[in-house]
Order: C-alpha cells, then sequence, then structure tokens
C-alpha cells in the first residue's frame, strides 16, 4: 500500500473549545477514579507469560545427573545464527558425549529449531527472562551452567492443538 | 517594660473576645502562628509532589510511587535527601551571584504570600482574640498582589544567569506570560472589592458569608481569576517557560540539586496560595455554606476548628483542580497565549468592571441595602445574563485560536486549493 498523506479540513470558525476542555476532563477524571490500572508491580507480581515463551537454554539430565546430550550435531547444523558449539567425546564403551557445549545467548535467536531438532530432547529453550550478568562473556553459557538451569522449559508447537488449548 | 500576659491574666482584665493589643501575647503568638504555618506550609508543599505524581499516575491509569513507604508515601522523604545529597553544579559562563540569588528570589515570594491569608475564624486566648492568619495585614489582598508579582524575578533571574539560550527563552515568556495575565488577574479582581469595598481579606470573607459567595455574585471574575492563577503558577496549559518539549526546562535547565528544588518547590507554594486566594476572594474563605453562626461572635475553638475544615477542604480541592486541569490539557502556544491574554481576557475585565461597578451603583441609587436578598438576587440575574453572554461568545473559537484563523479568508482557500491539486493529499482525502 503506497503511503498516503491524508489533509485535514482544520476548523477555523465554529470550534467550541470549552467543550472540548470539559470533555477532556471528564475524561481524565473517569480514568483517575477507575481502579483498573495497567502497571503491574513488577519484581512483586509478574505477567504470567505464554507456555510456549522461548527464553534461555536448559540442558535436560539423566536420572545420574548427566546431561542426555550424546553429542549428534544436529544442533550447531540446524542453528540459523551459529550459536551452538560443540565438540564430541567418546567414552571407552562407545557413547557419544559433549565434551564441549557452549550457546552464545548473544548470538541466539531464541527460534527453538535447537530444542525442535534434538532427537534426545536435550537441549531446551527455558520459560526465562530475566538475564543480567556483569560481562559479556558470561552470556556464553557453558554445559555445566546449562544443565544448573532450573527454569521451565518451553513447550514445543502442536499441530493438532495450533492455539495451545 | 510592656506588661506579661501572665500578670493581665490573673487581673481578669482581658476579654478574649476582643483583638490582642498586650506587645508580649501578640508577639509570641505571631512566633507560633509563623513556626506552625511554615512547618505546615512546607510539609504540605512536599505532599503536594507526592499528590501530583499519584494524580498523573491514576489519569493515566498507573499506580505512581509505591515503593519507599505505604503507597510511596516516603518517596516525599527520598527525594528531599537525594536533592540534598546532589552535587551542586555551576555553569561556567553562569553569572554566579545571580545564579545563587535566583531560587531565593523565586522561592521567598511564594513563601510570603501566605503571610496575610486568613484560614479560620479568629482563635480566643486569655490575652485576647487571635486573628488566624500570620498577619492580618489591613491591605491583606494589595499585598498578595504586590508580593506574587516578585516571583517573575527569579524565574527570569536564573534564565538570564544561567548564560542558556534555553534558559532565557523561559525566563524570557515567563515574564511576558506573567505580567500579561498579571493585568487580567488584577482587573478581575477590582470587582471583588467593589463589593467588600475592603481590601482587607477578612472583610472579603464576612462580606461573601452575608451577601453570597462570590463565586455566584461574580462568576466572571471568577472564571478569568481562575485562568490568570494557572498563567501565574506556570501551570499548565501555561506553562510555557518550562515547555519541556521546545525550552528542555526552560528557566531551570542548568539547575541542579536543591537550588533546582526550590523551583518546583515555590511553584507548588504559588499553587497553595493561588489555591488559598481563589477559596478567600471567591469561595467565602474559612466560611461554611449555608450557615451564619461560624461568622459571628462569640469565637470558640470548635468554630476554629471547623472552619479550619472547611477553608483546608476548600484549597485541597483547587488543588486537585490545578494537577487535573494539568494531566488534561495540552499546552498553549505562544501566540495563542498572548491573544488570550490581551485580546479577550483584558478586555472582558476592563468590561465587566464597569458592568459591576454600574450595578453596585444602580442598586445603591435604587436604595437596595447591601446584603439584601434583593442586592444579592440582583447581581445574581445580571452575573447569569454575563456568563450565558460570555459562554455562547467564547464557544465559537474564540478564546484559543487555530493556526489557520491567522490566514485570511481568500488565502486559507488558496492553500486548501493547492493542497488538493497533490497527489498524495488527494488520495488522502479521498477515504
Amino acid at each position: 500500500m503506497a503511503p498516503t498523506t491524508r489533509v485535514l479540513d482544520r476548523p477555523t470558525g465554529e470550534v467550541s473549545y470549552l467543550r472540548a476542555t470539559l470533555s477532556g476532563m471528564t475524561q481524565t477524571l473517569k480514568h483517575l477514579v477507575n481502579p483498573h490500572k495497567v502497571t503491574v508491580q513488577y519484581p512483586h507480581e509478574r505477567e504470567s507469560i505464554s507456555p510456549r515463551w522461548r527464553g534461555t537454554h536448559r540442558m535436560l539430565t539423566t536420572e545420574d545427573g548427566k546431561a542426555k546430550c550424546v553429542a549428534c550435531g544436529l544442533c550447531p547444523t540446524v542453528c540459523p545464527a551459529n550459536c551452538i558449539k560443540l565438540v564430541p567425546g567418546e567414552d571407552e564403551r562407545g557413547n557419544r558425549y559433549p565434551l564441549v557445549f557452549e550457546i552464545d545467548e548473544f548470538r541466539c535467536i531464541f527460534c527453538g529449531y535447537c530444542q525442535e531438532v534434538c532427537p534426545e530432547e536435550a537441549i531446551h529453550l527455558g520459560r526465562h527472562y530475566e538475564n543480567a550478568e556483569y560481562s559479556r562473556a558470561s552470556f556464553v553459557y557453558d554445559l555445566e551452567r546449562l544443565t544448573a538451569q532450573t527454569h521451565p522449559v518451553s513447550q514445543l508447537w502442536d499441530p493438532t492443538d495450533p492455539k495451545g488449548e | 517594660m510592656m506588661p506579661l500576659p501572665a500578670p493581665a491574666l490573673l487581673a481578669g482584665a482581658i476579654d478574649p473576645q476582643l483583638p490582642m493589643h498586650d506587645f508580649w501575647p501578640f508577639t509570641l503568638t505571631t512566633i507560633v502562628k509563623l513556626a506552625i504555618v511554615f512547618s505546615v506550609y512546607m510539609v504540605g508543599v512536599a505532599l503536594l509532589t507526592y499528590a501530583e505524581r499519584k494524580i498523573s499516575a491514576w489519569i493515566q491509569d498507573r499506580h505512581g510511587p509505591m515503593e519507599v513507604g505505604p503507597w510511596g508515601l516516603l518517596q516525599v522523604a527520598a527525594d528531599g535527601v537525594k536533592n540534598f545529597m546532589k552535587e551542586e553544579t555551576y555553569p561556567a559562563a553562569a553569572n554566579k551571584t545571580l545564579f545563587i540569588l535566583a531560587p531565593m528570589l523565586a522561592f521567598i515570594p511564594a513563601l510570603l504570600t501566605w503571610a496575610v491569608i486568613p484560614f479560620a475564624s479568629p482563635l480566643p486566648t486569655p490575652w485576647g482574640l487571635m486573628s488566624m492568619a500570620v498577619a492580618d495585614l489591613p491591605v491583606g489582598f494589595l499585598f498578595t498582589l504586590a508580593i506574587s508579582s516578585l516571583g517573575v524575578y527569579g524565574i527570569v533571574l536564573a534564565g538570564w544567569a544561567s548564560n542558556n539560550k534555553y534558559a532565557l527563552l523561559g525566563g524570557l515568556r515567563s515574564s511576558a506570560q506573567m505580567i500579561s495575565y498579571e493585568i487580567a488577574m488584577g482587573m478581575s479582581t477590582v470587582a471583588v472589592l467593589l463589593l467588600a469595598g475592603n481590601v482587607n481579606l477578612n472583610t472579603i470573607i464576612l462580606q461573601q458569608a452575608t451577601m453570597g459567595w462570590n463565586v455566584l455574585l461574580l462568576s466572571v471574575a471568577f472564571l478569568l481569576f481562575f485562568v490568570a492563577t494557572y498563567a501565574e503558577t506556570n501551570r499548565l496549559p501555561f506553562d510555557l517557560p518550562e515547555a519541556e518539549s521546545e525550552l528542555i526546562a526552560g528557566y531551570h535547565t542548568e539547575y541542579s540539586a536543591m537550588k533546582f528544588s526550590l523551583f518546583p518547590i515555590s511553584e507548588y507554594a504559588n499553587m497553595v496560595t493561588a489555591s488559598a486566594l481563589t477559596s478567600v476572594l471567591f469561595f467565602g474563605g474559612w466560611d461554611i455554606p449555608f450557615t451564619t453562626w461560624d461568622n459571628l461572635p462569640p469565637w470558640t475553638v470548635t468554630k476554629t476548628l471547623l472552619t479550619l475544615g472547611f477553608f483546608a477542604m476548600k484549597v485541597i480541592f483547587f488543588l486537585f483542580t490545578f494537577m487535573w486541569i494539568r494531566w488534561t490539557l495540552p499546552r498553549f502556544r505562544y501566540d495563542q497565549l498572548m491573544s488570550l491574554g490581551w485580546k479577550v481576557m483584558l478586555p472582558v475585565a476592563l468590561a465587566y468592571v464597569v458592568v459591576v461597578a454600574g450595578a453596585v451603583l444602580a442598586l445603591d441609587m435604587a436604595h437596595v441595602a447591601r446584603g439584601t436578598k434583593a442586592f444579592s438576587g440582583a447581581l445574581l440575574l445580571l452575573n447569569l445574563a454575563c456568563v450565558a453572554g460570555l459562554v455562547v461568545w467564547m464557544d465559537r473559537g474564540r478564546v484559543v485560536s487555530p493556526a489557520a484563523s491567522r490566514l485570511r479568508g481568500g488565502e486559507l482557500n488558496r492553500l486548501r486549493a493547492v493542497a488538493g491539486r497533490s497527489r498524495l493529499a488527494r488520495v488522502g482525502l479521498e477515504r
């Protein structure tokens, strides 16, 4: 659609500023006495976020506390922002595990592809948005940090229930 | 040596219903009144900043300060501490003497005006009747006019001494605005003085108690005075001296810490004074409506407390209106401000003085006694006619002119035709 300019025919003669003022004051008075306020008193109360909210990552662990990740390399491959660094390792029984697993949360665009592609349901995005650090370097989350996170993980979109009902 | 109060009391020679004459009781009670009024005033001003933030927040569907203390009530104290701890900055090229002097010059007249305002009925004391005004001057009203005009010096000097273009513009605007509206303000109160026959504020209150409140008898004067007080206190829609969007912060752009804080404090102090003056001149001051017992001797402590309560309610109502209007109306354009002051308010005020003076003269010549129902009724009818005429006349876009009104009719049509030929404009018009 082309941008358009609307030329308003501004009134010159018959304008009532008195009535406009009075109606404006009624309007503000209505808002003044209206007990419904839109502010959320943030640290004390929070707005509920969607179950599909995609925030900073979390690595789920097995019962013995190890990361579920098998270092298959799908997530660094699918990642459009190229923010996952994975160095695979292998133990004496031939099980693959990540030697290095780092996510740069600054590069991450929180698309959620890593969670969708993960065959082991290991890496998840979290329902979490309070991220403050003292340095940029601490936004590169390593494996230890990722497994230590405890916030709830985000839900994947379910095609049979597209609205999440 | 003046006699001390105690022996006089023992002698029982003093009637509590007669004004104080002895030197020491008068001095001491005045000092006590001064201390009480000053502290109540300063605390009140501090709480007004809180009220302003709360009311603005509620009008905008927010909560306002909520963190410091219960419902944010201690925010005032936090702000005070902050302002005292902050660094005092001086612009390199500022005129330092005037720069320091200006906040004081803004602050002192703001406090001084309150001295003559009577805030309750007289209080009987063992040493005689105590007037409930810090200084019940015979020239009360003239004193407020004289002192309130001094406030502009603080603002102009602040703008000048800062050596900053925005500050200077703010100061200039302030002086132009205050001088323009002071005339309309003074003229609008002439009608009040005509009815009272005196400039003493207590006399004006007692006149209203017998005749009916001036807001009913002199509504036009009230409307003019009301608008002029907004201009005098630099409150929206007349806050051009501050005008954040154009002048950063106007005259106090360069100020910091407590020197800055003195400007808002004096603004709020001026608001309190303006509200008190509006209630004294037009809403019967400490008079309790629909009763007469509160205006007549013998004076008692109960009467003083009740009238004080009513006066406080009136003042608080006007203070609320100040804030309510601030968060409703946008700022005037400079030419609108000037044309409202000089082309509307001043002529209307002058014409109204003539009308009221003529009416009073005619009533006096017809031997209608002042204070009777006939006198008040005649004035009321005249006033209703004036208000109706004024509203009908003003209600046609004459008060605040749109930008287009400065063009001649033909020129406006030519410009509209040019706008109509533009392809983009035509697309917009067809919607």
